[in-house]
C-alpha cells in the first residue's frame, strides 16, 4: 500500500500539470514486456472490468517482466503478500515454470490461482515461402536432420513455448530431443520476425500472438495444438488430426497474493466471473485467437494443482528437470 | 495522390481545436520530463497513461497526448545535458560530451538553439521517413538475426575508444565495467540467476535508468559538496538566446548525417535512440576533420547525437506499429497504450485502422513543429526551471532523482543502488574514468550476450555464423575499422593537448 501510495505521488506530480489527479486502487501486473499475452490478458481484463464497473476507477497496469515471470512472482510473494488490491495475469507458462522449479524455489502454493476465462491455443508457424508443408513434414526434416529446424519462441529454454515441439517430436516417436534447436527471444512478435526473416526455420507460441501475421500472409500456421479447430481459424489443421496426439493450450488467467482474506479472494472471483460473462471480453476473444475456456474459483485450484503434477511428469520424461 | 488522401484524413482528425490543444500540453509536460534527471521519456509516457484513461480520452486524443510526450521528452532531454552536465534521459547521454564544454565557454544558449534546431532536423526527416516507407522499412528488421545483432552492437561498443576521455584504456575498463554490471540477474536464455547472492532485489538485473541518475546527478551533487559549488556544473549562467545563423549553417551536414543514422538505429529493434545518438556521435566525430576538438564544444557533436536520437524516436515508431515489435523502453509503453486502446499493431494496422496512423503522424507534424518553438524562442522558460540558485536545484535534482526512480521500481533497494552508483561516478570523475561507456555497457551488455548465445544455438558453436551475411560483414568491418583506426591515425594527428583541471 506504501508503495501504491508513493507512485500515486509521482503520478499526482504529474497530474498537477494537466490539472487532474485520480486515483488508482487496483493493479494489474502483466509479468512481460508490452505485446505478450501476458500483457494482453491484464490490459483487457482490466479495461473490461472499468467498463463494467465492477470496479470503481482504473485498472492501472504494469509491466514487470524478467524471468519468464518470476519476478513478477517475487514481488508478489515477498513483497506484496497481504496486498488485496493486486493482481498478476498467469498463464500456463506460469504453472510450467512452477512445475519445473524455475521461479527459484518459489512454490504453487505461494499464490492463490483465482481463475482462468479463455484459452489461447499452442500454434506452430514457418514463414509463407517454407518448404515445410505440414506438420508431417517438419517431423520428417527433424528425423533426418534435427539441426535443419531452429525453432524461435517467446519463453526462456524449457519453458512452455519450447516443449511445444518437444511434445511433438516425442509424440511422432523421436526421442533425442536434446538436439532440437531452440532460441529463447522477448516475445511472440519477435520470434516471428526471427522466422519471416530466415534466421529460424519456424515458431512457437500462441494463437493470439499470431494473428496479425496470418492474416498478412506473412506466416503459415502448420498446426494448432487443440482438441478441436479453432472458431474464426477453421482452416488451421489440429496436429492431432494430422496424427500427433498433442494439446498444448496456454489458459489465460489470474492469480493474487496468499495472504488476503477469503471473503477478498470471493471479491475477485466475482469480478473475474463477470469478466468472463461480458460481451467485451467474448469480443476480444474471438478477434485474438481466444478458444473458450473459464475455470474460476475453488475448481481452478484444484486444477491448477493437476495440471502442475502433470507437467513435473512430463518436463521429467523429455528431460528439462531431473 | 494516396499519401495525401491519407495526411489529408490524419490532419482532418488532429487538427481539431481540442487535439492541438492536447498536443501542446504534450510536448510542454513533455519537454518538462525530459529536462528533469530521473525523469525518462518511458517512465514519463507510463506514468501518464493511466492519466489519460481517468480523464476518458478517446484512442485518438490519448495517442496524441502521449506521442507528444514522447516527443517533447526527446528534445527536453538536452536541457539538462547541456546546462548541468546531467543527461535529462538515457539519449541525451552523449549531448552532454559537447554541450556542457559550450555552456562552460559562455555558448549555452548557442548549444540549446543548434540541439532544438537539430532536434527538430531529426524527428521532422524520421516522420517523413516514418510516412513514406513505414511498411517498407518495416522489412529492414526481418534483414537483422542473431549475428547481424551482434555485430551491430560490437560496433557501437569498437567505437567507444575516444569518448570523454584521452585515454582509450580508460574507455575500455569503463565499457567492460558495464558489461559486467549488466550480467547481473536472471540470464535471459535460461533463467538461472547470475551475481544475485541470493538477493532477490537484483534478480531483475541493474536498470540502467538507476544507473544512469546515480552516475550522473547523485555523482554530481557529491562533487558540489566536495567543491563548494566551485567548478561544479550547477550554475552555468545563460545570456541572451540568440540564433546564430552562422553556427547552423556550420552543422547542418552534422544535423543530416544524425538524422540518417539515427533512423536507421531507431528502425532496429532493441536499438533504440541511445545507440542511434551515440553511433551518430562517433559518425560524426569520424567524418570530422577537427577530431581533437570533440569532447570540448564543438557545436557539431551537440548537433549530430541531438539529431541522432530525435530521428531514432521516430524510427523506433515504425517497428512498434507494423510488426509490433517496440524498438526502444518507451515504445514499449507506447505499445502497450494501443494494445490497452484495443489497437493491435501488426501488418494490418496501416490498412485497417489507417484514420489510428495518419492521425498519430500528422500529431508528430504538428508537435514538431510545437516543440521546435517550445524550444528555441521559448527555451528560456525551460532553462528557469533549471536555473535556480543551486541551494534550491540541488536538493531539487536529487529529491527528483530519488522519486522518479522510486515511482519506476517502487523498491527502496534501487535508491540505495543509486547512491552506490553516485559514489562510483564521484570516484571515475576524480580518476579521470569516462562514465558514458559504463552506462553503454549496462544498456547493450545483454541484448548483445543474448545475440551471442542465439546465434551460437543456431549454429551449432560456430562462429564463423557471425560472419555469415553481407550486413553482418560489413559491420565487422565497420567496428574493425572503428577500434584500429584511431591507434594508427594517432601517429599522424597531433597528440591531443592534455586537458587542464580535468576538463573543468
Amino acid at each position: 500500500m506504501k508503495m501504491t501510495m508513493l507512485k500515486l505521488l509521482g503520478a499526482s506530480a504529474l497530474a498537477t500539470a494537466m490539472t487532474t489527479s485520480s486515483a488508482f486502487a487496483i493493479e494489474c501486473i502483466a509479468p512481460a514486456n508490452p505485446g505478450g499475452g501476458w500483457d494482453f490478458t491484464c490490459r483487457q481484463i482490466a479495461n473490461i472490468m472499468y467498463d463494467i464497473k465492477v470496479v470503481d476507477a482504473p485498472v492501472q497496469v504494469t509491466n514487470m517482466a524478467g524471468g519468464g515471470g518470476g519476478i513478477a512472482y517475487a514481488n508478489v510473494v515477498t513483497e506484496r503478500n497481504d496486498d488485496a488490491d493486486v493482481f498478476v495475469a498467469a498463464s500456463s507458462a506460469t504453472t510450467t515454470r512452477l512445475a519445473q522449479n524455475a521461479y527459484a524455489g518459489m512454490t504453487a502454493d505461494q499464490v492463490r490461482f483465482v481463475g482462468a476465462i479463455g484459452a489461447d491455443p499452442g500454434v506452430i508457424v514457418v514463414a509463407k515461402d517454407s518448404p515445410l508443408m505440414t506438420l508431417a513434414d517438419m517431423v520428417a526434416a527433424i528425423k533426418a536432420d534435427p539441426g535443419s529446424v531452429a525453432f524461435a519462441g517467446g519463453s526462456a529454454v524449457g519453458g512452455f513455448d519450447h516443449m511445444k515441439p518437444l511434445q511433438i517430436m516425442k509424440a511422432a516417436g523421436f526421442d533425442d530431443i536434446t538436439k532440437i534447436k531452440y532460441i529463447s527471444v522477448d516475445g511472440g512478435a519477435d520470434a516471428i520476425t526471427q522466422t519471416v526473416g530466415g534466421f529460424t526455420q519456424a515458431m512457437t507460441g500462441d494463437m493470439s500472438e499470431i494473428v496479425g501475421f496470418i492474416k498478412s500472409g506473412d506466416v503459415r500456421a502448420l498446426a494448432v495444438l487443440t482438441e478441436e479447430r479453432v472458431p474464426g481459424f477453421e482452416d488451421i489443421p489440429t496436429a492431432r488430426e494430422q496424427g500427433f496426439d498433442v494439446v498444448a493450450v496456454n489458459w489465460r488467467g489470474v492469480y493474487v497474493p496468499k495472504g488476503i482474506s477469503d471473503d477478498q479472494f470471493n471479491v475477485w472471483a466475482e469480478r473475474l466471473k463477470a469478466v468472463a460473462e461480458s460481451e467485451q471480453w467474448k469480443t476480444a476473444m474471438t478477434e485474438n485467437g481466444l478458444a473458450p475456456f473459464t475455470k474460476v474459483g475453488g475448481d481452478f485450484q484444484t486444477w491448477v494443482d493437476g495440471v502442475i503434477a502433470e507437467t513435473v511428469v512430463l518436463s521429467r520424461e523429455i528431460g528439462v528437470i531431473q | 495522390m494516396e499519401l495525401f488522401d491519407n495526411l489529408a484524413l490524419g490532419f482532418s482528425i488532429a487538427l481539431t481545436p481540442y487535439t492541438l490543444m492536447l498536443a501542446l500540453i504534450g510536448c510542454f509536460v513533455g519537454t518538462i520530463i525530459g529536462a528533469l534527471p530521473g525523469l525518462g521519456p518511458s517512465n514519463g509516457v507510463a506514468l501518464l497513461i493511466p492519466i489519460s484513461f481517468s480523464m476518458g480520452f478517446d484512442a485518438i486524443s490519448a495517442l496524441v497526448l502521449l506521442t507528444s510526450v514522447y516527443y517533447g521528452a526527446m528534445y527536453g532531454g538536452r536541457i539538462s545535458s547541456i546546462l548541468l552536465n546531467i543527461p535529462g534521459d538515457e539519449p541525451a547521454m552523449m549531448t552532454t560530451l559537447d554541450g556542457y564544454p559550450m555552456a562552460k565557454q559562455g555558448k549555452a544558449g548557442d548549444a540549446l538553439v543548434i540541439s532544438g534546431v537539430a532536434s527538430f532536423v531529426g524527428a521532422l526527416l524520421a516522420t517523413i521517413g516514418l510516412m513514406l516507407m513505414a511498411p517498407w522499412l518495416a522489412r529492414v528488421a526481418f534483414k537483422f538475426g542473431p549475428a547481424e545483432y551482434f555485430a551491430l552492437y560490437m560496433l557501437a561498443f569498437c567505437t567507444l575508444g575516444g569518448v570523454g576521455s584521452n585515454n582509450q584504456a580508460k574507455s575500455a575498463m569503463a565499457a567492460c565495467m558495464g558489461l559486467g554490471i549488466a550480467m547481473i540477474g536472471l540470464d535471459q536464455t535460461t533463467n538461472m540467476p547470475r551475481f544475485t547472492f541470493g538477493n532477490m532485489h537484483l534478480f531483475d538485473g541493474i536498470d540502467f535508468l538507476v544507473a544512469i541518475v546515480g552516475l550522473f546527478a547523485v555523482a554530481e551533487v557529491f562533487h558540489f559538496i566536495e567543491t563548494h559549488g566551485k567548478n561544479s556544473a550547477i550554475g552555468v549562467k545563460l545570456g541572451k538566446v540568440r540564433i546564430p545563423w552562422a553556427l547552423l549553417n556550420q552543422t547542418k551536414g552534422a544535423m543530416l548525417r544524425g538524422s540518417g543514422i539515427g533512423f536507421v538505429a531507431g528502425i532496429l529493434p532493441g536499438a533504440g535512440a541511445s545507440l542511434g545518438s551515440f553511433l551518430a556521435y562517433m559518425g560524426e566525430k569520424a567524418v570530422a576533420k577537427d577530431k581533437e576538438t570533440f569532447g570540448k564544444g564543438n557545436p557539431r557533436g551537440v548537433a549530430a547525437p541531438e539529431a541522432g536520437n530525435n530521428a531514432a524516436a521516430g524510427g523506433a515508431l515504425i517497428p512498434m506499429l507494423t510488426l509490433g515489435v517496440p524498438g526502444s523502453g518507451t515504445t514499449a509503453v507506447l505499445l502497450a497504450l494501443l494494445l490497452t486502446l484495443n489497437i493491435t499493431p501488426g501488418p494490418l494496422l496501416f490498412t485497417e485502422r489507417p484514420d489510428v496512423v495518419w492521425s498519430l503522424i500528422a500529431a508528430l507534424l504538428i508537435a514538431n513543429f510545437m516543440l521546435l518553438i517550445l524550444n528555441v524562442p521559448m527555451v528560456k522558460v525551460f532553462v528557469k526551471i533549471l536555473m535556480v540558485p543551486s541551494y534550491i536545484l540541488l536538493p531539487g535534482v536529487t529529491m527528483i532523482a530519488f522519486v522518479g526512480i522510486y515511482s519506476l521500481t517502487g523498491s527502496s533497494f534501487d535508491m540505495l543502488l543509486m547512491v552506490a552508483f553516485g559514489v562510483l561516478g564521484y570516484i571515475c570523475r576524480k580518476i579521470d574514468i569516462p562514465t558514458v561507456p559504463i552506462i553503454l555497457g549496462i544498456l547493450l551488455g545483454n541484448a548483445m550476450e543474448d545475440n551471442l548465445r542465439r546465434a551460437m544455438i543456431l549454429s551449432d558453436g560456430d562462429w564463423l555464423y557471425l560472419l555469415s551475411s553481407p550486413i553482418a560483414i560489413g559491420l565487422w568491418i565497420a567496428a574493425v575499422l572503428g577500434f584500429i583506426a584511431p591507434i594508427f591515425l594517432r601517429q599522424f594527428l597531433k597528440k591531443p593537448p592534455l586537458p587542464t583541471m580535468d576538463g573543468d
